[in-house]
């Protein structure tokens, strides 16, 4: 009897096993992930993965971009705007070394990806072989984890593990390097979905004397400040977060990757922390006796001088990522754990509070922003036209509800300052690296993403010709991306340093460009340019009526500065105003 | 204020773990005094103890850098009086040297070393002990010249009665039974 069972399992077991190559094994184990879409470009090592993909393309949607840089951008677009893992396919070699800046970009941003790269066959390895290069070593501290695969037996789990990984706790990037032989090679795949790691703990139960602890300074706050950050879309605790602040009534600024996660016109959102930031949130933290972080990791665009930093506060720190805790500010009370558990704890908890004349303080300061940068930005007396006129009218004409992608510079700083945000996951921006040429992949990652909301993308001259060759795949993929083109013939934000610091030394930041519109028509974008303001809004109606890619270019003003500032080594309350 | 600390860090076994573990104090400009890695007592789990010269407060920062590459189970930080600890050091003298009276044989067992290989060119000693205590033997021996001297990294165990990472993955199995 008990041997009958015993072989009924079996049979089971070997039932469910079935024969295949270790580039059909990629395929299963992605569709068991849940993917559907993904992005890459092929070469000589990657190809039999490429060949099993031909198989299962009406399942598995693959974007050929034009660049490996513009597959992992476009692949992170995508898991921001979704909050699911972002997929990629890279050769070995020079594919791999591609990919690097996004997948560093993504590791600083927390974003989730899997990097699949192709790899030499296993006997060539070390040899120096053509197209080979040690991509393990090379991303091993820009990678959340990666592994090498030199088995076909190995595939599913690597890759269920790079899942697992790569979506759970802190999310970041992980890249699976599967050798040709590995691809190759026939075995018995089963696939079993990995969700314990005995290495890996990716969140730590919320401590309860700690939570106590916060509620109590928060009940004392006299003048308390949240910072949101990403960690509260990231943890999906965009309710949660609201629910803390209305029992607070506690002031809340949010970082530059913190956008989006409460609407833009919550009265007690009191605008974007750091060097480009508002002025109240930037002048109000040192005055603040409270700061309450919620999923943010004190970036030093956020906090200025760090020894000048919200000196007269306590600070509670809700956090994920047990590394962040004390990293650069002391937490007098840390709060380990996902705020999607950690929040709601405190709401319990606290008792019921409002901050009117605390918050009345920032309503002064917004006056005085208003009155010496908003107004003159966004309703100029001069001639030429602002960033800051250009990002209003596009917000106004979506109400809200686009997703905002940007490159990186002075529009990026201009974007996350006026664009407005009704819902969640509406930012897609390269905060921590910075990586110029990041938004137009970004954007048609977003787009496909979330196919039936608006995508906004604001770039600059520069990063524009950074990933131009990605206008390609927008053609090709007839993906639905809104392109403002903020032209000011500058690398603009190197210029204002050069001008406020380098006594206008203006070096290498002038720009010769092409003739934008011609390239848009070359890669069959419908364009348009504008040079007057009188144009623009008629334009702007245009591209939003315009079904399919648009590319709109304004030419703005040349020197323009994007203000408040907080300059290098300053304390964010001497936060420059001109 | 600085002061030597040595690092008991429990990995899984894969390659590459030495350069994951050694980025992070490359990256932060921590020098490595020593770095001694071999397995544990636990099957499987390998082991690295590194000594370093830093503050607590730094060293508190690398301990959760380390932690935090997935490959890492656990690491642990000790001052010299919570652990048991050795190097050990082998000398490589000429052999003629120690025909020459009886001072190295004094020293030999003054210091509690001992003599592993003789030929009639050169004769090798080893010594265990501190730092110290392998440092001032070279130095005493020098006098009739070192052909070579080398000192291995730092092994430790703790003086502890209980076994921090045994009982941390027993914790970590209840804890993760738990969430599941």
């Amino acid at each position: 009897m008990e041997t009958q069972t015993q072989t009924s399992t079996m049979e089971a077991k070997e039932m469910k096993k079935k024969r295949m190559s270790g580039s059909e094994a990629v395929m299963q184990s992605l569709l068991h992930e849940g993917v559907d879409l993904l992005f890459g470009y092929p070469g000589g090592a990657i190809m039999p993965v490429y060949d099993a993909l031909y198989h299962y393309q009406d399942k598995l949607n693959h974007i050929l971009t034009r660049h490996e840089q513009g597959a992992v951008h476009a692949a992170q677009g995508y898991a921001r705007v979704t909050g699911k893992v972002g997929v990629c396919f890279v050769t070995s070699g020079p594919g791999a070394t591609n990919a690097v800046t996004g997948i560093a970009d993504a590791m600083v941003d927390s974003t989730p990806l899997v990097v699949i790269s192709g790899q030499v066959a296993s006997p060539l390895l070390g040899t120096d072989a053509f197209q080979e290069t040690d991509v393990v070593g090379i991303t091993q501290p820009i990678t959340k984890w990666n592994y090498q695969v030199k088995r076909a037996e190995e595939i599913p789990e690597a890759i269920a593990k790079a899942f697992y990984i790569a979506r759970t706790g802190r999310p970041g990037p992980v890249l699976i390097d599967i050798t040709k032989d590995a691809q190759f090679a026939q075995f018995d795949f089963e696939y079993k979905p990995v969700n314990k790691v005995r290495s890996y703990k990716p969140r730590t139960a919320v401590k309860l004397d700690k939570v106590a602890e916060a509620v109590r300074l928060i009940n004392l706050a006299k003048k308390p400040l949240a910072l949101v950050g990403q960690g509260v879309v990231l943890g999906g605790a965009e309710n949660e977060l609201m629910e803390f602040l209305q029992k607070t009534g506690m002031p809340a600024a949010w970082t530059l990757l913190g956008l989006s996660a409460m609407p833009s016109d919550f009265e007690q959102n009191v605008g974007m922390l750091g060097m480009h930031g508002n002025y109240g949130p930037n002048v109000k933290t040192n005055e603040a006796d409270l700061i309450v972080a919620i999923g943010m990791r004190f970036d030093d665009r956020v906090t200025g001088n760090v020894q000048k930093y919200a000196n007269n506060a306590k600070v509670v720190h809700l956090e994920i990522d047990p590394a962040e805790i004390n990293k650069i500010i002391y937490a007098d009370v840390p709060v380990l754990g996902d705020v999607k558990e950690s929040l709601p704890m405190l709401t319990d908890m606290v008792s019921k509070n409002n901050h009117e004349a605390w918050l009345s303080e920032f309503k002064a300061c917004d006056k005085i922003e208003t009155q010496k940068i908003i107004q003159p930005e966004l309703f100029p007396a001069k001639e030429g036209l602002t960033m800051g006129e250009v990002i209003r009218r596009v917000t106004e004409q979506y109400s809200d509800d686009a997703i905002m992608v940007t490159d990186v510079g002075q529009h990026q700083m201009m974007a996350s300052r006026y664009f407005k945000f009704k819902q969640t996951r509406s930012v897609v921006t390269s905060g921590g690296l910075g990586t110029m040429g990041f938004g137009l992949p970004a954007a048609m990652g977003a787009k496909l993403g979330q196919p039936e909301r608006p995508v906004c993308l604001f770039v600059g001259d520069g990063g524009f010709q950074m990933t131009i060759q990605e206008l390609g795949t927008i053609f090709q993929t007839q993906a639905d991306v809104k392109i403002i083109l903020l032209n000011n013939n500058f690398l603009g934000m190197v210029r204002q340093w050069q001008e406020l610091f380098f006594d206008r030394r203006y070096a290498s930041t002038e720009l010769i460009n092409p003739d934008f519109q011609v390239i848009a028509k070359g890669y069959g974008i419908a364009t348009e340019k504008v040079t007057e303001r009188d144009d623009l809004d008629a334009a702007v109606n245009r591209m939003a009526e315009h079904k399919g890619a648009y590319l709109l270019e304004v030419v703005v003003e040349k020197e323009g500065n994007v203000f408040p500032m907080v300059p290098t080594g300053a304390s964010v309350s001497d936060i420059r105003l001109e | 204020m600085k002061q030597e600390f040595t690092l008991s860090i429990y990995s899984e076994n894969h390659v590459g773990l030495l350069n994951q573990v050694t980025t992070v104090f490359t990256r932060r400009h921590i020098n490595i005094e020593s770095l001694t890695t071999s397995e544990s007592a636990i099957p499987g789990i390998h082991k690295f103890t590194i000594v370093v010269f830093t503050s607590r407060e730094q060293v508190n920062k690398l301990m959760l850098q380390i932690e935090k590459r997935i490959d890492v189970i656990k690491a642990y930080v000790f001052t010299a009086d919570e652990i048991v600890h050795q190097e050990v050091a082998l000398y490589k003298v000429k052999t003629e040297s120690l025909l020459n009276g009886n001072e190295i044989e004094r020293l030999v067992r003054q210091y509690g070393a001992r003599i592993l290989e003789v030929t009639k060119e050169y004769t090798v000693i080893e010594k265990t002990g501190h730092k110290r205590e392998t440092q001032e033997l070279f130095e005493k021996l020098d006098h009739f010249g070192v052909q070579q001297f080398v000192r291995s990294g730092r092994i430790a165990v703790t003086k502890l009665k209980e076994e921090l990472l045994s009982n941390y993955l027993k914790k970590l199995e209840k804890e993760k039974s738990l969430l599941d």
